[in-house]
Parts: structure tokens; C-alpha cells; sequence
């Protein structure tokens, strides 16, 4: 049996590859990012010809994999929570045409907020859509979910979520591999009608699913994921849901007799499932990673069942992720912790690396906007967040993927005027575009400044679809070709980069200046691998 | 057999490398691993830490509690306090000596050297230094893999070996200045102990 040291991300990638995938989707996002440049480093992959490009967006990623599962193939579409904001319309409407081929979204999460701006809970995504949900809790259990997703998926026509968080994202283990299946062959869908979602289908399709849901949670391929184990005690069960299982296990693991204990990693669970516990104890304690999701739907509003610990009544935080400490202390054990840390340590606050063309963009910006009052610079996300920190203290938002841009243009319409945007190169084609195009129509006095660095610098440096196109796109949206200015952030051209943005500043209309400059950590990655190859 | 290992440093200093080092030793003699580390936004020029756990029985938590972990190893002498509350009181911390200074209000050297020493079972090197006698200084991560290498329970050959796997494809200058440096690492800590 082949066994691999992988990453969670990677041991997703692996079974989707042994399960017959044959396209991979995905817009880069931390925690997910590593799936696809898994399956992009895979040589079997490639043999293969498995798709395995990034998309513009989470939204057009989501939407070719449907196109994937449609033509009968198996297709995977990866993000971070975030990202399933954006691909929610193809993903929710996905539950409703059902799918062909199977198909699994991956989600990862990131409670606790290491590198996102929210940690939103995907589980609620998958009722909301009414889809099956799997939440692994280590390396091994994803790789196999993997397989059940998928047969999961093709048996019920519908799209599986795949919910997975940082901690398992980025947590290697050994992983052992299952026999390959080959893939699914071209195969349209038997009814030409299962896409189409006009009213009157639609409403046909949705008591479908509805029905199909009530009986998927009684498969074997759920099921089997929701495993009771009585123990000794009969005043405290235990739920503990996807990870939250290992951090309880690492508490109780020489006594795991004692405590009749519920694991649930798969979505939706019957009611049977809930009695195992109920029936035997007194009061529960639920451990979930993310909201509290289940514990909600175990108390209801009225609350008057058996006791209940969890999130809600504060025996484990409301927010934030777990940890073996948190979950020691819900079960009223002692936690030791080593030495203090010593009042002299300092925050080391991630920062521009050094020769970043960001930073040059914001030293000639700050210049510039300094004839004004403050708080006229709208920012994205990427990198270039990090200039709303000292000592550059540039920007006054960063809020989803695109909407410097449009916040720009609604302060603009509220009179804010100069009224300016940054946003990088791969953010812009993600969602900066669209916005972009409603400056240009309704003639908004706005700045769009593109830092340009030639990829999606935040995750790792994937490819950018913005890449060499900027001009192009922006005079192809109706920017005036004269206001769309390319500039080189470097310090020997820092006062010509001030000179043109207050120009384009005191310009009444729609202006893009795309500043741009190599990221210096692809270049410099660039540069080793041409050196290693000479 | 279990070692729970802190591993913190800067972004871009090599603690990655150091985990996958362990990692593949640990899996070449058949233990069980967990090594945890995060990614994303600390990678630019923040503090980055791993949890590796490595045990011949399964390892459940992804993340190490706290208070237990054996060793914390340390690229760098301010990121090494910042995980105290993870080591052990009988652990061993080995650190860098040589600070990496990409903030304004980095505490004076000497004074994070006093706070390291107070610290019962310490070991402090100038990686640097002797990297650069090794013939890289950009080695300086294996040096302290080096001198962290008498608290691992994996052999000292076990762990050549993964870094002749590991380094293998950059060819066997690569190798050969790694494993001198992981050597002289050893070789400090030993006759500090001794």
C-alpha cells in the first residue's frame, strides 16, 4: 500500500486525482490554495490532461466544474470560505439542477481569522443550498471522504461541500492511498431539461431535492461518518464535529471509555444519530470548529431540552478556533502551560518584503493624496493590505475581493472628490472589472490605481489573469485611452509617480494608472530556477 | 516514544525546511506525525511557527497543548520566547543567537539573551557563524536542526539521510554543505552539555 506524507489540502488533491477527477477548478485563496498547485505538481495529473488551470474568480471556477460535472466528468472546484461568497449564485443553483458527473466544492475555512477577513462558517452554505456537507477531521478520513463524495454525489445528482479548516489545511500526516479509478466518460445528462431552471422546472426540481435530501442522510456514505462509541459515564456525552473530535481525543485519549462520544463529520445526520446520546445522557457538551451550528439546532429556540454545553452558554469561546487547551478546560480538566512569555517580546507584524514595487506605490500615493484631507483611499485584498499599518498608513478599506473599486465610486457619488481605489492586478480581474465598467458609464470621478505585480502575489505567486492585458482591458471597458497611465513603482521615478497621480486626481472623470513592477518574490524565484536549470 | 517539537523563526528562514527534515526521519523509521504550520500572511517578514509531533503511537491533535512540548527549536532568539507557554518545564529550547531585525522597537539583544538564559535547559548558537564556516549561511537552519538533534529521538543517521533526500535534487555540494553544518550544530550542543 502506497503511503505519502501530505498536507490536508494535498491529501484532498490525491483522492480526488485516485478517484477519477478529471478537472480541477480553483481561484488561489489561503487556506485552499495548495489543492490545485498540488494537482498542477502532479505528473499524473498531467498524463493524464486533467484540467487543472486557475479561473478569474471563485464564481467562474464553480460554474466550469458544473460545465465539467454536465458533460458526465468528475470535477472538484476548490476555494476559502470567502470565495464561496462569490460562487454562491452557481453553487446554490447547482443544488437545483443537480449535477451529472460528481462534484465536490471544497471550502476551507479559517476560524480564528490567520489569513482571512471573516470566519464564516461554510456548514451553513451546504444547508442553505440543501447539499450534503463532509467535514473531515484529519488527513487520512479526508482522503477517503473524497471517494464517498463523490459516489455520493453521482448517486443523489447533487453537488457535495466539502468543508475543510485551516488547521487541516496546513497539517501534514501520512496518508494511505487507495487503488485508482479510472474517469468518468463523456456522458450528457439523460433529461435535457435537468439545467434549464425556468419556474416551472424549477419548482419540479425543488421538491426533488428537498425529498432526496430527507433520504441522503440515512446513505451509508453519511452515515458511516457519524459513529457513537458508548462509554462508562452517563452524566456527560460528548459531540465533538470534524477536528473538534482530535482535540477532544488528545484530552481524553487514555480514559476515551468514560464518555459515550458522538463524532459528526457528515451532513445532514438523522435524528437517530442525536438519541444514541441523548438517550444515554443527561447533559451533552458539543465541541464544533466554527459556529455553533449543530449546538443551535440541538437547543432550538425554546432551549428546554437536556442540558447543553457548547458555544452559546460560554463553556468553550463563541469565537475563534479550538485548540487542545479550549477543549480541556470544557471538559473541566487543568491546563498547564509552560514559562510566560516575556514582556519584551515585540509583534512582528508581516510586512512588505524588501524591493516590493507595493511600497514604492504607496510612499509616491501618500505624497500625492497629501494635498487632500485623509480618508479618500479605498484598498482590496492582497499584499497591498498591509499598507493600511505603519508607517505607511495609506488605506482606509479592505473588504471584499473588488470592492475598492465600487466603494470608490459610491463615496465619489456622495461628493468625495479626488475619490481613489488601489487594487492589484489579480483582485482587479477577479471583481474589479465589473465595477470598473459602472465608473465608466455613469462617468464617476474616481482614481483606480492597479498595482501590478504580474501574479496573485498573497498566496504563493499563482498565475494572473490580469497579466499583460491591464491596458487592454481597461480601454476596452470605455476608460478614455489618455487617462489610462502606466507608471514603474520605483524610487528613481517616485516624484514623475506623484506628478501623474495629482493629475489624474484633479481629472473629473474615470482614470486608471497601472503601476507596474514584478513581484520580488516570484522574480527572485524566477531567478533560481534559471540559475539551477543553467 | 513521543516528541512534541516547537519549531518558530521568520518568514523565509527555513523552519519549513528544518520540519520537512524531521518529518521525513520520522516517517523512514515508521513513527506516526502530525506537523502543523501556517501560511499565508506570516510569510512576509512575520513570525511563523510549526507544531511537529512525532510518536509510535497515532498523534491526534494537529496542534501541540501547551506545556508540553519537549523541544523549541528557534531560528531566531525573540521568536524563541514568544512560545514558552508551549515548552515544557523540563523541555529544551535551542535558539539562534543572531536576531533578525525587521521592526522598530526590537528589544536590545543582550537583554532577550538574559531573558533565553533564564530558561533551565537552554541552548544558544550563533548559527551564523558557523554556517558560514560550513560554507553557506544560508545553512544556519540546519545548524540549529544540528544542535536541536541530541533531544530528537530519531538518530543522528536518520537524520543525515532524510537531508540527502531532502536536498538530493539541488546536488551533492548542496548536501555536503548541509550535512557539514547539521554535523557542527551537533557537535556545539554536545560539548555545551558535556
Amino acid at each position: 500500500m502506497k503511503k505519502l506524507l501530505l498536507l490536508g489540502d494535498e491529501a484532498i488533491a490525491q483522492a480526488a486525482l485516485d478517484a477519477g477527477l478529471s478537472g480541477m477548478y480553483a481561484y488561489p485563496g489561503t487556506p485552499s490554495t495548495e489543492i490545485m498547485e498540488y494537482i498542477q505538481s502532479s505528473q499524473d495529473a498531467a498524463d493524464r490532461k486533467v484540467h487543472r488551470e486557475w479561473s478569474s474568480n471563485e464564481k467562474t471556477a464553480m460554474e466550469a466544474a458544473l460545465g465539467m460535472s454536465y458533460a458526465g466528468k468528475r470535477a472538484m472546484v476548490a476555494m476559502k470560505h470567502v470565495g464561496l461568497n462569490v460562487a454562491a449564485d452557481g453553487f446554490i443553483n447547482a443544488a437545483m439542477t443537480g449535477v451529472n458527473g460528481g462534484l465536490i466544492v471544497v471550502s476551507a475555512d479559517d476560524p480564528s481569522m490567520h489569513s482571512s477577513q471573516n470566519e464564516q462558517d461554510s456548514r451553513f452554505y451546504a444547508r442553505f443550498a440543501t447539499v450534503p456537507c463532509f467535514e473531515p477531521s484529519d488527513q487520512q478520513e479526508a482522503y477517503e471522504m473524497i471517494f464517498d463524495a463523490f459516489e455520493l454525489s453521482e448517486k443523489y445528482k447533487t453537488p457535495v461541500l466539502f468543508r475543510i479548516t485551516t488547521r487541516l489545511a496546513h497539517s501534514r500526516a501520512s496518508v494511505t492511498l487507495n487503488d485508482p479509478l479510472p474517469e468518468n466518460k463523456l456522458a450528457l445528462p439523460a433529461d435535457p431539461l435537468q439545467f434549464v431552471l425556468l419556474p416551472a422546472v424549477s419548482r419540479k426540481k425543488y421538491k426533488n431535492l428537498l425529498s432526496s435530501f430527507e433520504s441522503v442522510k440515512f446513505d451509508i456514505r453519511i452515515s458511516k461518518y457519524n459513529k457513537f462509541r458508548d462509554g462508562r459515564k452517563r452524566e456527560l456525552g460528548i459531540i465533538a464535529c470534524g477536528i473538534a473530535f482530535n482535540y477532544l481525543m488528545e484530552n481524553i485519549g487514555d480514559n476515551s471509555d468514560d464518555y459515550p462520544v458522538l463524532k459528526i463529520s457528515a451532513y445532514p445526520f438523522s435524528k437517530g444519530v442525536i438519541e444514541d446520546i441523548t438517550s444515554r445522557c443527561g447533559e451533552v457538551l458539543i465541541l464544533e470548529e466554527g459556529a455553533p451550528l449543530v449546538e443551535e439546532s440541538l437547543r432550538g429556540i425554546l432551549d428546554n431540552g437536556i442540558k447543553i454545553y457548547g458555544r452559546l452558554d460560554g463553556t468553550v469561546p463563541r469565537d475563534g478556533e479550538l485548540n487542545p487547551a479550549i477543549v480541556a478546560k470544557a471538559l473541566g480538566f487543568p491546563v498547564s502551560f509552560g514559562e510566560k512569555v516575556p514582556s519584551l517580546v515585540k509583534m512582528r507584524p508581516p510586512s512588505f518584503c524588501k524591493g516590493c514595487g507595493h511600497a514604492d506605490l504607496f510612499s509616491a500615493l501618500n505624497e500625492a493624496v497629501n494635498l487632500y484631507s485623509p480618508g479618500r483611499v479605498f484598498s482590496d485584498i492582497g499584499c497591498y493590505t498591509l499598507a493600511a499599518l505603519p508607517p505607511y498608513s495609506s488605506i482606509y478599506s479592505c473588504v471584499d475581493m473588488g470592492a475598492s473599486v465600487t466603494m470608490a465610486i459610491g463615496a465619489a457619488d456622495a461628493g468625495l472628490n479626488p475619490s481613489i481605489a488601489v487594487i492589484g492586478d489579480s483582485t482587479f480581474t477577479h471583481s474589479g472589472m465589473t465595477g470598473l465598467l459602472d465608473a465608466v458609464i455613469k462617468k464617476s470621478s474616481v482614481t483606480i490605481i492597479i498595482s501590478d505585480n504580474y501574479t496573485t502575489g498573497m498566496t504563493g505567486g499563482q498565475q494572473s489573469q490580469a497579466t499583460g492585458r491591464l491596458r487592454q482591458i481597461c480601454e476596452g471597458i470605455g476608460v478614455i485611452p489618455e487617462h489610462v497611465i502606466e507608471i514603474v513603482p520605483l524610487r528613481k521615478n517616485h516624484a514623475y509617480n506623484v506628478q501623474v497621480m495629482q493629475k489624474e486626481f484633479e481629472y473629473q472623470g474615470v482614470s486608471v494608472i497601472i503601476a507596474s513592477r514584478e513581484c520580488i518574490q516570484t522574480a527572485t524565484k524566477k531567478k533560481r530556477t534559471q540559475a539551477s536549470a543553467e | 516514544m513521543k516528541n512534541d517539537i516547537i519549531l518558530s523563526g521568520v518568514g523565509g528562514q527555513g523552519i519549513l525546511s528544518i520540519a520537512a527534515v524531521i518529518g521525513l526521519a520520522a516517517v523512514a523509521n515508521d513513527l506516526f506525525l502530525k506537523q502543523s504550520e501556517v501560511h499565508g500572511m506570516s510569510q512576509r517578514g512575520g513570525d511563523v511557527q510549526s507544531h511537529l509531533r512525532i510518536s509510535d503511537k497515532p498523534v491526534w491533535s494537529d496542534l501541540i497543548p501547551y506545556g508540553k512540548a519537549e523541544l523549541l527549536i528557534s531560528v531566531e532568539p525573540m521568536e524563541s520566547l514568544r512560545y514558552l507557554p508551549w515548552l515544557s518545564k523540563e523541555g529544551w529550547l535551542v535558539t539562534n543567537s543572531v536576531p533578525f531585525i525587521n521592526v522598530p522597537d526590537y528589544p536590545p539583544a543582550d537583554e532577550i539573551i538574559a531573558e533565553i538564559k533564564k530558561i533551565k535547559n537552554h541552548i544558544i548558537i550563533d548559527a551564523d557563524r558557523i554556517a558560514r564556516e560550513s560554507g553557506s549561511v544560508r545553512s544556519g537552519n540546519m545548524v540549529i536542526l544540528g544542535a536541536a538533534s541530541p533531544f530528537i529521538d530519531i538518530t543522528f543517521e536518520s537524520i543525515a539521510e532524510a537531508i540527502r533526500n531532502l536536498f538530493g535534487r539541488k546536488g551533492e555540494e548542496i548536501v555536503e554543505i548541509n550535512l557539514k553544518a547539521l554535523l557542527a550544530g551537533r557537535e556545539y550542543s554536545l560539548a555545551i552539555r558535556s
